[in-house]
């Protein structure tokens, strides 16, 4: 038991704890700060695993960027003034019979056939030039794909979430 | 012998040393609450935030085989471009579910079945 096991073990408690919030709470916003817990958490577990860059990646798209659009999704789309930030569930028993069944067997097959693989020797090295060399030699049909992908999303975004025309002049 | 430094070794001892499985096993979990998540709730947005658990789960299978199994920097790779197209699909599904909510004026993902008024 070593000081990253301890480590480990609070985030993966942090995560999985505030994730239950998230999938269980029955006021959206509440949902919405809970995951922000668990993003953190995650960024944590990079750290754990030595993927630095991903970790500084994570807090600032998820935390920075996703999180702050869902946020807004929750404050544009609710009753804030008459506290309609309420919403049910339906079909709890089974989804959560799918969810558990699915979730135990993943588990089960990983804790099988992944238990004990000790991590390899590795010294305390930063990822961010072994990525971007990556990025820009085999990944680099990849990268630029994913850059077409999002100026075509932020545009579609945009266009869409635009209040139409017609619907204003009217 | 109970001195508190040896008592506290001792519960110490019934947690097993971090391997791999465990990196896998939280994301089974983070994995299993997100679907969930996707199954059951009414609100678009929570059906998102379901999403993201999912990709978040991914993700964590990713960097622990990327550091676990030993391709150092393909996985890492691997995750960002899930994190890119996570970001994408974000800001999409909120733009959708704000035009939603103008026209239907709700996101109660029940209600929404017409294509077109």
């Amino acid at each position: 038991m070593q000081l990253t096991d301890i480590v480990f073990y609070a985030l993966a408690l942090m995560t999985i704890c505030s994730a239950c919030v998230v999938v269980f709470s029955r006021n959206v916003v509440y949902a919405a700060f809970a995951l922000l817990f668990t993003f953190s958490g995650v960024a944590g577990l990079y750290v754990l695993l030595f993927a630095d860059f991903l970790a500084v990646t994570q807090i600032l798209i998820y935390v920075g960027g996703i999180l702050v659009l869902i946020l807004f999704g929750v404050m544009l789309t609710s009753k804030v003034v008459s506290v309609d930030m309420k919403t049910g569930t339906i079909q709890a028993i089974p989804a959560l019979i799918l969810a558990a069944v699915v979730g135990g067997t993943l588990a089960g097959i990983f804790y099988a056939t992944w238990k004990g693989t000790a991590a390899p020797a590795l010294g305390p090295e930063t990822t961010t030039p072994g990525l971007g060399t990556q990025l820009m030699t085999s990944y680099i049909l990849p990268f630029e794909i994913a850059s077409v992908i999002l100026v075509v999303a932020l545009v579609g975004a945009a266009m869409t979430a635009r209040r139409s025309r017609r619907k204003a002049n009217g | 012998m109970n001195t508190p430094q040896s008592i506290v070794d001792e519960l110490l001892a019934w947690f097993p040393r971090v391997d791999l499985s465990h990196f896998l096993v939280v994301s089974a979990i983070l994995f299993a609450l997100g679907l969930y998540a996707i199954a059951t709730r009414r609100n678009a947005i929570l059906v998102l935030m379901g999403v993201e658990l999912v990709l978040n789960a991914a993700n964590i299978n990713l960097v622990a085989f990327a550091r676990y199994g030993g391709m150092n920097m393909d996985g890492q790779v691997a995750a960002i471009f899930v994190i890119i197209l996570a970001a994408a699909e974000a800001a999409i599904a909120l733009a959708i579910v704000l035009n939603i909510y103008q026209r239907f004026q709700t996101i109660n993902v029940d209600e929404i079945s017409a294509l077109k008024e």
